[in-house]
């Protein structure tokens, strides 16, 4: 093979560092014992002491965590029903498209549309019932919107990997429906259906436009808690608060890697 | 025939479309139990959508299906004493072989301790009981293929339907596979419809052929009858090489080609038709004083290991010879062709 010519791997390298260098930068600043400014003033692991004695910094770790899971386990159930009422509905091939379609467009809406547009649904909704007041259950209801596109285009992927000759095969083979789902597509869905449900989570986690336009003043989540300190002033403190959500989303996203190395590979020849 | 025979497959005047498109024109057939049967066209004749409606995975549009007296149509393919082994196998990927072949029993309710006895003797008698706990795609493409058959065979189905099992198989691997589907089919007794465009794998492991063309049934016979005295120009194509010519009717006995006139020894139907002959059927001579004997010359010669095929250029016309390996014939040496009127098959068409 000709050797790889020294500019591909220069810009390929160049463009790692550009998008890792930024988070490396502010995990290292965290462990950084100068309050102010970036001079390196000895290591120190106190900013992450202070974080963790912060009942702000607390409470919204626990607002986050509570929409995500929520959100996460309601959103993974819809978009899984999703994915499979589209397979199953006698469609055709165009509306098996529009379906498709209408399932994937969510995920490249821009967030501040869907934001606006729950902003402007919960004060209609408000009119009716005071749960609609801006708090969780409007963050968890947000979240859950732009999670189940996701989650139904991860399951309906899987799903259609899967094929008709194996749903053919167990028909063939005496199972009833519930017997084809229990025994050969749900098992063979879950890796997606997982991986879907951790997709969904570290959206909720990371997500800020939604949970800016729809939180309460008792509804703060982490992220827009970074975003009120940093306008007070970037502090190491928001640095070390900043590297382990990273540091969860990282792990999330490992997690669906390795979910998905653990796929059964097809059975085609 | 004395009343239904609980085993026999009976298939009469089923017609289906796709939208526009007909692909079955009524065809009926009746397959007794325990026969080997293969339905043998190519690609788009209708065999695969005649297969999977006797599956139930497709409905008809017109016609019955009935298995005895039974009444195939109504039930939905899970309820139907009839097993199929896929073109693409259809393993299950997330299941050991056992628990793949365990699959029907399972869903059958049988107890537990006949389903790993039965599953086990089954993958014993498809030599693939070491494979017992690997996952499909662990496997050969070889050993799927046993694991698709012993995954069908061991509900001991009335009717085993085989999708062109064979398609995905090496040259080698799959006159393995032939003599051992038919070893296996011997021994169990199940009635056998296998689906093919392979005229070799049709002949050498059915009891009985099929062969299918644009959704009709265009000749059916044991392969012998088939293969020998093909009925139409399309069977004549289709099962081996032969020679078909075009031939307009002179008298009772006679016809006229392009080689030029020749004695046939049935009378054709037609006053335009088509006579057919093998290519192992032509013998080459040095001499040529008798009936049917026509001055050619050799234009091509291809050696096949078992056989001569030697093209003999015959007044403009190419002709396919099957000479034995040792008889030689130089390119361009001028011959002569006997084509025996016994050998001469006028078609019906």
């Amino acid at each position: 093979m000709r050797p790889l010519p020294r500019t591909v791997s220069v810009t390929a390298l160049s463009c790692l560092a550009l998008l890792y260098v930024p988070l490396v930068a502010v995990a290292v600043l965290s462990f950084n014992k100068t309050r102010l400014g970036t001079a390196w003033g000895g290591f120190t692991t106190g900013w992450y002491e202070r974080l963790l004695s912060n009942t702000t910094v607390l409470t919204a770790a626990k607002n986050s965590l509570i929409v995500a899971c929520v959100s996460t386990l309601v959103a993974t159930v819809i978009g899984t029903l999703l994915a499979i009422g589209l397979r199953r509905l006698p469609l055709g091939r165009r509306g098996r498209l529009l379906g498709e379609m209408a399932t994937t467009l969510p995920t490249v809406t821009p967030d501040v549309l869907l934001a606006a547009a729950l902003v402007v649904s919960y004060g209609l909704f408000r009119t009716v019932s005071s749960v609609f007041d801006p708090g969780l259950v409007t963050l968890i209801i947000g979240h859950i919107t732009f999670q189940i596109s996701f989650v139904a285009v991860v399951v309906g992927s899987r799903l259609a990997a899967i094929g008709t000759d194996q749903i053919e095969a167990a028909r063939d083979l005496y199972a009833s429906t519930g017997l084809l789902w229990r025994r050969v597509l749900l098992p063979q869905l879950a890796p997606g259906i997982v991986a879907g449900g951790l997709l969904a989570f570290t959206l909720s986690l990371d997500d800020f436009v939604v949970s800016f336009f729809v939180s309460g003043p008792s509804s703060t989540t982490l992220p827009i808690l970074i975003y009120a300190s940093v306008k007070r002033g970037v502090t190491p403190e928001i640095h070390a608060l900043s590297t382990l959500i990273v540091a969860a989303t990282m792990l999330t996203i490992l997690g669906i890697a390795l979910l998905d190395r653990r796929n059964p590979r097809s059975s085609r020849p | 025939m004395n009343g239904p025979v609980p085993g026999d497959l009976h298939i009469a005047g089923i017609r289906k479309s796709f939208g526009p498109v007909q692909v079955l024109h009524g065809v009926s057939v009746d397959i007794p139990d325990g026969q080997f049967t293969t339905l043998l066209g190519p690609s788009g004749c209708g065999k695969t959508t005649l297969l999977r409606i006797v599956a139930g995975f497709e409905a008809p549009d017109a016609g019955t299906v009935r298995l005895g007296t039974t009444d195939l149509l109504p039930l939905p393919a899970n309820q139907r004493p009839v097993n199929t082994v896929f073109q693409s196998y259809a393993l299950f990927p997330h299941l050991t072989v056992r628990d793949n072949v365990a699959f029907g029993l399972r869903a059958r309710r049988v107890p537990e301790a006949d389903v790993k006895r039965r599953a086990d003797a089954m993958l014993a008698s498809v030599r693939i009981e070491a494979l017992a706990a690997r996952r499909p795609h662990e496997l050969s493409g070889g050993q799927r293929q046993r694991v698709a058959l012993a995954r069908a065979l061991v509900n001991e189905p009335e009717v085993l339907l085989l999708d062109e099992p064979m398609s995905a198989l090496d040259a080698k691997l799959r006159h393995d596979v032939q003599l051992e589907l038919k070893r296996i089919q011997r021994e169990c007794g199940i009635t056998f419809v296998l689906v093919t465009h392979d005229q070799d794998e049709a002949i050498a492991v059915s009891d009985r052929i099929l062969i299918m063309n644009q959704g009709r049934i265009e000749q059916d016979g044991t392969p012998e009858e088939v293969y020998e005295r093909p009925l139409s120009r399309f069977v004549a194509n289709f099962m081996g090489s032969a020679n078909v010519l075009d031939a307009r009717r002179l008298a009772a006995d006679q016809v006229v080609t392009a080689l030029g006139d020749l004695v046939v020894a049935s009378n054709p139907v037609w006053e335009q038709g088509s006579v057919a002959i093998r290519p192992e059927d032509i013998e080459i001579r040095t001499t040529g004083e008798g009936i049917n004997h026509l001055p050619g010359r050799i234009s091509d010669r291809l050696f096949r290991g078992d056989h001569w095929e030697v093209i003999v250029d015959v007044r403009g016309q190419s002709l396919r010879v099957k000479t034995e390996p040792d008889q030689y014939h130089a390119v361009d040496q001028a011959v002569f062709v006997e084509l025996p009127k016994d050998d001469l098959l006028v078609l019906r068409d």
